[in-house]
C-alpha cells in the first residue's frame, strides 16, 4: 500500500446495501491512448454477468490529447439514464486530475496511479484512495513502449475486476472473442489483467461495498449503439443507395451500413455488390443523390447531423413538393453551428419539422433505444415511398454513439417492403391518362411511375415549380393551392401511418401528465418511479412520431397540466405541439436539459416537483 | 415563345428504326424568348435521339434552374424529366443513375448552373465518371434573373448596359478536360451539323460526356461587344474538325483527305469519324486538347468540335463494381439478409 493511500475501510456506510449493482464508475482517458477498448471490456464483462448496464463516452472534439471521459452507471433496477454521482473515479489523466478528484461524491473512491506520489492539492479527507502503480507495473513488465501504455489500461481493468468482484472468466472470453485471429497476443493481455488484479488482492481488502452480483436480468437483451442499430436496420429495409458526408455523430450510421453490406449484399453469382454507397462532396450532393435516387425507384438514404440538414433544407422542400421517398437519419448534437459537436441534444427538432422555405413540413420519427432505431430506420422506407415525402429520423449522439442495453433486433421473414403507389406497364396500360397528381384515392397520395416503365404511357416532368395534376407546369393560383391542400390531406392520412405514442397508463390516474421522446425516456421512467416512492404519480406519454396522432392531443387536453422532457434550450417540442395542436403553452411546462451530457432522473424529478409543490404553497 | 408549331403534321414524315417520326421526340412548346439559343439546342436534341433511334423513356432528362435548365420540358416528352433546384442537377443525376444504371441520363445546365452555384456538383460528377451526357447552354450571363454575368463571360466582355466584365472567365471546357471527363466537346447552338453527332456521340459514350453549347441570350448578352452575341461566336468559331457519328455497323461512305481523318471507335462498336482540320491536335491526347483551347483563346477564337476523348472508359458503377441488375429492380430476396442472420447479429452484440 503507498503511503499516501488511505485505508478504504470504515469510511462510508450509507454505500453499504445499496452499493451491490448500484453504482457510477467514471473513467478519466487521454484522446487516442487505447483507453475506448479497455473500458469497453470492463462494461461488457458486466453485462455478460448479466446486469443491467450504461456506458456513456463523454468526448472532446480531438483526436489525441484531450481529456476524455467513460462513465458506466451499473443499475439492477434496469436503469439506464445516466446519473450524477460518481462513486469510483478511475483517474489516469493527469491533465484534469484536478476536475476528476472533486468530482467523486463525499465516500467514494479514487483509483488513480501511484507510480508517482500524489500531490497534496489532489488529497480530500472525505475520499478513499486506491492506490495502483500502473506506469511502474508496465515498465517493470513490458518494454515496447505503445504496449507499456495499452496495458496500463488493462491492467486497471484487472484491478478493478477484484475490487468489483467481476468475473474473471468473462474478462477472459471477451480478450478470446475480440482477438480471434490474433491468438498471440490474448496471453499478454490476461497477463496485464493479473496484474491489476493481483495487486487489489495483495494490498487491498477486497471486494468493495460496491460490487456486482450475477444476475439473470438481461436474458436475451443486446449492448449496442443506436447508429449501427440503424445501419443494420437500412440494409434490412433494401436500402440501396446511400449517400452521405461525413459529420459527427452520424458518422458510424454509413460506416455501419457499409460494414454489414460489404457481406449481405453481395451478388453470390457475379460477387457484385447489391448496394451503392458514396461519400458525396457535402450534404447538399448527399440529399440530391438521395432524392434522385428515390425519383428513380431505389431505396435511399443519407445520414448527418444538425450542420447537414441545415445545407438539405433547400432539397427537402423540393423532395416535399415534388413528393419523392427520401430517408434521412439526423444523429443531432449540439448546435448550433459547430456547438460542441460531440455532446448530445434534442435541438434539430424545429429546424427538421419545418426544413426549407415555403410552406413544407417533414415527418419525424423520434427513436429511444437501439431496438428502435432499427425498427424505424425499417420503417422509414416503407412510410417515404407509402407517403412519397422525406422521413427524417431524430436520434441523437447519446443514442447513436453509446451503448445501450435493449431488446434484440427482429425481423419478420414474411415482411414485405411496402413501396407505396408505383404504376407498373401493365397498370399504365389501363388507364387512359396519368396523372402525377391526382388524388385518385382521396388520400392525399398520388400514383407514381420510375423512369423508363411504359414506351407512350406514365412520364411526367418533375419540378419545384407548381403544376397540375399532370405535372404540366402552371402559375394559376388555384392549382397551387388545390396542390398544397392535397399535401394537407396526405399529411392527416401520415397521421395513421406513423408510429404510435407509448401511453404509460390505460387510464389518466393523475391531472398532471409528462411528455417526452428520444433519450429522456431513460431518465424519465426513472424519475416517474422516484416519483412514485415519494408519492408522487404522474400519467405519462413519450412521442414517438411527428405529425402527432389524436392521442397526444387527448392526452394534452384531459391533463391540467403537461410537463414537457427535453433537452434543448428553446423548448422546441413544446412549441411544436403549440402550433400545430394548437394548444395554450402556458399548459405545457417545460423540463430541460442542454449542456450537451444526457438529461438526469434527479434533474426530472427537482424540476416537477418544485413546480408542483411551489403551485400548492400559492393555493 | 419563339414558334408555334403547326397541328398539322404531313403524314409522309420519314420515320426512325423505331418507327417514330421526329415529331415524337419534340416537347411541349417552348416559353423562352424568341432567338433564344437554347431552343436551337433543344432542337438538336430531338434530331439526334431521332436519328439515334433511342426509345424516349429509356432516357431521362435532369437540369437544374434557369432559362436553359427548362429546356428539357421542350424535348422528348415521352422521357421522365427532373427539373431539379440551382446548380445540383449532378447530384440529382447520380442518385437516378446509381438507382437505375440502364437508362440514358441527359443533363442539361447553363453557365450560372454550372460555373456558380454548381460548380461544386459540376467538379465532383466529372471525378467520379458518372454514365451521363451533360450539356452547358453558355449565353455568359444570368437569363433567367435578367442578364448578370455569369462566370462563364469573358474578361472585358461588355454586357447589355455596356458594363466591361473586369474578372477572369472560367473555361468549362479545359476544366472538364483537367478533371479527368472522358468526353470534352465545345459547339455553337447555331451550328447543328456539328452540335447534333456531337450530341449523338456524347450519347453513346460509356462515361462522362461534357458538350460546353455556346448559346447566346438574344434579350440579355447579344449586344455589341459581348463576346457571347450571335455576331461575335459566328465570327469568332473555329472548329477542330468536322465530324461524323457513324452508328455501329454502318459503312463508313464520308471520304476525306489523306492524313486528316481520324476515327475514334466507340464501345458499342460505333465510330466518330472525325476530318481534322487543326494539325497539331489529337483527339485521344488531353495535352494537345488542352493546347488547342489556349492557343485558340490567345488567336480570340472560340474552339469547337470534339476536343478531347478517351473511349476506354470506366463509369462509376465499374467503379463500385454494382450489381448488373439495376439496383431499382432488386427486390426483398436480394436485399433482405432474413432472421437466421439477425439472430447472429444480435448474438456479437452480447
Ligand atoms: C438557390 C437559388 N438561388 C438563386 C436562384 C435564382 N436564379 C434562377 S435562374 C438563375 C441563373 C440562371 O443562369 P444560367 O444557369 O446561366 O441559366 P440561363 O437562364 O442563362 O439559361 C438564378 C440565379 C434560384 N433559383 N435558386
Ligand atoms: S432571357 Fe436569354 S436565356 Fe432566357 S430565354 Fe430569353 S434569350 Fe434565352
Amino acid at each position: 500500500m503507498s503511503l499516501n493511500t488511505k485505508s478504504i475501510e470504515g469510511q462510508d456506510g450509507s454505500v453499504n446495501q445499496s452499493g451491490i449493482n448500484n453504482f457510477v464508475v467514471r473513467f478519466a482517458n487521454v484522446n487516442g491512448t487505447g483507453s475506448a477498448s479497455a473500458n469497453h471490456l470492463f462494461t461488457k464483462a458486466i453485462f455478460r454477468m448479466g446486469i443491467p448496464v450504461t456506458p456513456k463516452n463523454i468526448f472532446p472534439s480531438n483526436i489525441q490529447g484531450l481529456p476524455t471521459w467513460y462513465e458506466v452507471r451499473v443499475s439492477e433496477k434496469g436503469y439506464l439514464g445516466r446519473r450524477e454521482g460518481i462513486d469510483l473515479l478511475v483517474a489516469v489523466n493527469p491533465q484534469s486530475m484536478q476536475a476528476d478528484v472533486e468530482s467523486v461524491r463525499s465516500g467514494g473512491y479514487l483509483l488513480y496511479d501511484s507510480s508517482k506520489k500524489l500531490g497534496q492539492e489532489f488529497i480530500r479527507e472525505d475520499i478513499n484512495y486506491i492506490g495502483v502503480p500502473l506506469m511502474n507495473m508496465c515498465n517493470e513488465n513490458y518494454t515496447d513502449p505503445r504496449q507499456r501504455q495499452l496495458f496500463k489500461n488493462i491492467i486497471y481493468v484487472g484491478a478493478l475486476a477484484a475490487l468489483f468482484n467481476i468475473d474473471f472468466k468473462e474478462l477472459e472470453n471477451l480478450l478470446d472473442e475480440q482477438f480471434k485471429g490474433k491468438e498471440k497476443l490474448i496471453p499478454a493481455n490476461i497477463k496485464a489483467l493479473q496484474l491489476g488484479e493481483n495487486y487489489i488482492q495483495k494490498n487491498f481488502k477486497f471486494p468493495l461495498d460496491l460490487r456486482v452480483e450475477r444476475r439473470d436480468i438481461l436474458k436475451d437483451s443486446i449492448l449496442m449503439d443506436g447508429n449501427s442499430a440503424c445501419g443494420i436496420g437500412a440494409v434490412y429495409a433494401g436500402a440501396t443507395v446511400a449517400a452521405w458526408y461525413p459529420i459527427t455523430p452520424s458518422t458510424s450510421v454509413v460506416e455501419a451500413f457499409m460494414d454489414y453490406a460489404a457481406t449481405l449484399r453481395v451478388d453470390k453469382t457475379t460477387g457484385k455488390r447489391n448496394v451503392a454507397i458514396v461519400q458525396a462532396e457535402d450534404e447538399l450532393a448527399a440529399i440530391g443523390m438521395v432524392i434522385g435516387a428515390g425519383w428513380n425507384g431505389a431505396r435511399a438514404f443519407t445520414a448527418t447531423s444538425g450542420p447537414g440538414v441545415s445545407l438539405m433544407n433547400e432539397f427537402l422542400g423540393l423532395a416535399y413538393f415534388a413528393e419523392i421517398p427520401a430517408v434521412l437519419i439526423d444523429v443531432q448534437r449540439t448546435g448550433p453551428s459547430t456547438g460542441m459537436p460531440t455532446r448530445t441534444q434534442q435541438s434539430d427538432i424545429m429546424e427538421a419539422a419545418y426544413a426549407s422555405h415555403g410552406d413544407t413540413k417533414h415527418i419525424l420519427l423520434f427513436p429511444s433505444t437501439p431496438k428502435e432505431c432499427f425498427d424505424m430506420t425499417a420503417d422509414s422506407f416503407d412510410l417515404a415511398e407509402e407517403l412519397q415525402t422525406p422521413i427524417i429520423i431524430m436520434t441523437d449522439l447519446d443514442l447513436g454513439m453509446n451503448d445501450h442495453v435493449s431488446q434484440p433486433l427482429q425481423w419478420d421473414d414474411k415482411r414485405k417492403y411496402k413501396r407505396g403507389k408505383v404504376l407498373s406497364a401493365e397498370d399504365l396500360e389501363k388507364i387512359e391518362r396519368f396523372g402525377r397528381y391526382h388524388d385518385v384515392d382521396n388520400d392525399g397520395i398520388p400514383y407514381r411511375t420510375y423512369p423508363g416503365t411504359h414506351p407512350t404511357k406514365g412520364s411526367y416532368f418533375t419540378r419545384g415549380t407548381s403544376r397540375d395534376e399532370y405535372a404540366v407546369y402552371t402559375e394559376d393560383g388555384n392549382k397551387y393551392k388545390q396542390n398544397m391542400d392535397r399535401l394537407m390531406k396526405k399529411w392527416e392520412t401520415a397521421k395513421s401511418l406513423v408510429h404510435k405514442p407509448e401511453l404509460y397508463q390505460e387510464k389518466n390516474i393523475s391531472e398532471n401528465g409528462v411528455l417526452f421522446f428520444g433519450t429522456s425516456t431513460y431518465s424519465v421512467e426513472e424519475a416517474m418511479d422516484d416519483m412514485k416512492a415519494q408519492g408522487i404519480s404522474i400519467d405519462a406519454i413519450r412521442i414517438t412520431s411527428f405529425p402527432f396522432n389524436k392521442t397526444v392531443e387527448d392526452f394534452i387536453k384531459s391533463h391540467k397540466k403537461v410537463f414537457v422532457i427535453e433537452q434543448n434550450r428553446d423548448a422546441q417540442m413544446k412549441s411544436l405541439i403549440s402550433i400545430e395542436l394548437q394548444i395554450d403553452p402556458n399548459k405545457l411546462i417545460s423540463v430541460l436539459n442542454y449542456d450537451g451530457l444526457p438529461i438526469t432522473a434527479h434533474h426530472i424529478v427537482q424540476e416537477i416537483t418544485t413546480n408542483l409543490f411551489q403551485n400548492q404553497k400559492v393555493k | 415563345m419563339s414558334y408555334v408549331r403547326p397541328k398539322f403534321r404531313h403524314p409522309s414524315l420519314p420515320t426512325n428504326k423505331l418507327g417514330y417520326t421526329v415529331d415524337y421526340y419534340e416537347g411541349s412548346l417552348s416559353t423562352l424568348c424568341a432567338g433564344c439559343g437554347h431552343d436551337s439546342i433543344s432542337a438538336s436534341v430531338i434530331q439526334a435521339a431521332f436519328e439515334l433511334n433511342i426509345e424516349p423513356h429509356r432516357l431521362a432528362k435532369l437540369s437544374g434552374i434557369g432559362c436553359s435548365s427548362k429546356t428539357p420540358a421542350y424535348f422528348l416528352s415521352h422521357s421522365h424529366g427532373f427539373n431539379s433546384v440551382h446548380g445540383r442537377m449532378p447530384s440529382v443525376a447520380t442518385g437516378a443513375n446509381l438507382a437505375n444504371k440502364d437508362l440514358i441520363y441527359f443533363g442539361v445546365s447553363g453557365d450560372g448552373d454550372t460555373a456558380s452555384i454548381g460548380m461544386g456538383q459540376f467538379v465532383h460528377v466529372i471525378r467520379r465518371n458518372l454514365n451521363m451526357v451533360y450539356v452547358v447552354m453558355n449565353n455568359g450571363c444570368y437569363g433567367l434573373t435578367k442578364g448578370q454575368d455569369s462566370a462563364t463571360a469573358d474578361n472585358g466582355s461588355k454586357n447589355k448596359s455596356g458594363q466591361v466584365n473586369p474578372f477572369e472567365s472560367i473555361d468549362l471546357a479545359s476544366l472538364a478536360i483537367e478533371l479527368g471527363a472522358t468526353f470534352v466537346a465545345q459547339s455553337f447552338s447555331g451550328d447543328k451539323t456539328q452540335l447534333i453527332p456531337l450530341m449523338k456521340a456524347a450519347i453513346k459514350h460509356p462515361g462522362f460526356a461534357f458538350i460546353n453549347v455556346i448559346s447566346p441570350c438574344v434579350t440579355f448578352n447579344n449586344n455589341v461587344g459581348s463576346t457571347k452575341s450571335y455576331d461575335y461566336v459566328r465570327e469568332h468559331v473555329e472548329a477542330t474538325s468536322t465530324i461524323d457519328f457513324v452508328p455501329q455497323m454502318t459503312e463508313i461512305t464520308t471520304s476525306y483527305g489523306e492524313g486528316t481523318t481520324e476515327k475514334v471507335k466507340m464501345h458499342d462498336g460505333s465510330f466518330i469519324q472525325l476530318n481534322k482540320l487543326s494539325k497539331d491536335w489529337d483527339p485521344l491526347d488531353k495535352r494537345s486538347a488542352v493546347n488547342a483551347i489556349m492557343s485558340a483563346k490567345e488567336k480570340g477564337e472560340i474552339l469547337t468540335g470534339l476536343l478531347y476523348m478517351n473511349p476506354d472508359t470506366q463509369d462509376l458503377h465499374q467503379t463500385i463494381n454494382s450489381s448488373d441488375t439495376p439496383l431499382n429492380m432488386l427486390h426483398e430476396k436480394e436485399l433482405c439478409p432474413g432472421s437466421t442472420i439477425l439472430k447472429e447479429i444480435n448474438a456479437n452484440f452480447r
